[in-house]
């Protein structure tokens, strides 16, 4: 059984894991829909978006391990930490739900990756900035993609307009965690490399206002409720999803393909 | 055509029609057949094309085009249509002499 590694407190080090974590635990969700979508076109285009995601999870977490004094490879930061070493939003972790859920989270976190990435490309980190030039163009396509399938889930049937807004209904309280500010958040603006979550909330509402008005959809209220993820406390389906996650590099230590 | 709108299948109007995807690999190749797939409408079927056929680089452009679009031969008109050019070799450019001047011809 291979032991868990403890990552740096660093302010840049946190940073990129809130980033390299998003992408890494987005990916592994939307990676459950693999033979189980509605069709194969789409079961091709869900697994071909994770692995866009995978890829820049790749490229963030290589960074995270390089810096703060630290020593770690990728696979090490993806699979040997334990649940609170991990700082993706409480959004990506949750199960992956039905296909509505699916599309609304994915609107969600390419809205949001789209507005990140854009802003990393001038990070003062050149690593960060050259992973961001790549997945500004991948983040682009996640977010026209889901966006198209919100209008026709929320213009088909009364049954897809049902899901859908069920789907916001519960997924658009998470959303509020993602723009809170904190201490990580300033250093990084400080030193450049890349923005406080919290700037991109305008624009990331403006872009959920757009894609919800083609599809006919209301813009949910905002809830007080409040998640956590991105300090590392989560909810009760992270560590079943780890559990699955690291299974093999736990059981099999350094195992490669 | 609106790109939101579900046409109908004649056959099956629960089914998402069928499309027929043409890829052109690089500027100034032709857009080849690639295959077929399913989709609800004409936006997706670019997209859903593009996720399926060009997942390895293999594309610059991609037209889409209903299957029930196409108007093709009947394949019981093919001896009437094709068989006669069998005989007719001097279609072929085969026959002139070229100048040695010409090269790579």
């Amino acid at each position: 059984m291979q032991d868990s590694i403890t990552v740096s407190t660093d302010p840049s080090v946190r940073y990129l894991l809130r980033l390299g974590d998003t992408c890494l635990i987005h990916a592994q969700r939307l990676g459950e829909w693999c033979g189980h979508a509605p069709i194969i076109e789409e079961d091709i285009a869900l697994t071909n978006i994770a692995l866009d995601l995978i890829g820049q999870a790749r490229g963030v977490l290589t960074r995270a391990g390089q810096l703060g004094g630290q020593q770690f490879d990728e696979d090490q930061l993806a699979f040997l930490r334990e649940e609170r070493d991990y700082f993706n939003p409480t959004l990506v972790e949750l199960p992956r739900g039905d296909f509505a859920v699916t599309t609304v989270r994915n609107l969600m976190v390419a809205a949001l990756l789209e507005l990140l990435w854009t802003r990393l490309q001038t990070s003062s980190d050149a690593e960060v900035a050259a992973v961001a030039g790549k997945a500004v163009k991948e983040a682009r396509y996640h977010h026209r993609h889901a966006a198209d399938w919100l209008v026709r889930l929320g213009d088909g049937t009364a049954e897809s307009r049902r899901r859908i807004e069920t789907a916001l209904d519960r997924l658009w309280p998470y959303s509020r965690e993602l723009f809170q500010s904190d201490a990580i958040d300033d250093a990084a603006l400080a030193s450049g490399l890349g923005p406080r979550w919290a700037e991109l909330r305008d624009p990331w509402l403006a872009a959920m206002r757009d894609a919800l008005d083609a599809a006919g959809l209301a813009m949910p209220t905002e809830t007080a409720f409040l998640s956590s993820g991105r300090q590392g406390i989560h909810s009760e389906h992270m560590g079943h999803m780890l559990a699955e996650m690291q299974y093999l590099q736990r059981s099999y230590p350094g195992g490669a393909w | 055509m609106n790109p939101t709108a579900t046409p109908e299948t004649a056959d099956n109007p629960e089914e998402w029609p069928l499309w027929e995807v043409f890829v052109r690999s690089k500027a100034g190749l032709d857009h080849k057949h690639s295959g077929s797939l399913h989709a609800p409408d004409a936006k997706l079927a670019l997209e859903m094309a593009r996720d399926v056929y060009t997942r390895r680089q293999e594309g610059t452009s991609i037209w889409v085009v209903r299957s029930d679009q196409i108007v093709a031969s009947d394949p019981g008109d093919k001896d009437m249509y094709f068989d006669p050019m069998e005989d007719k070799v001097y279609r072929h450019p085969t026959f002139y002499k070229l100048p040695d001047e010409v090269n790579h011809m």
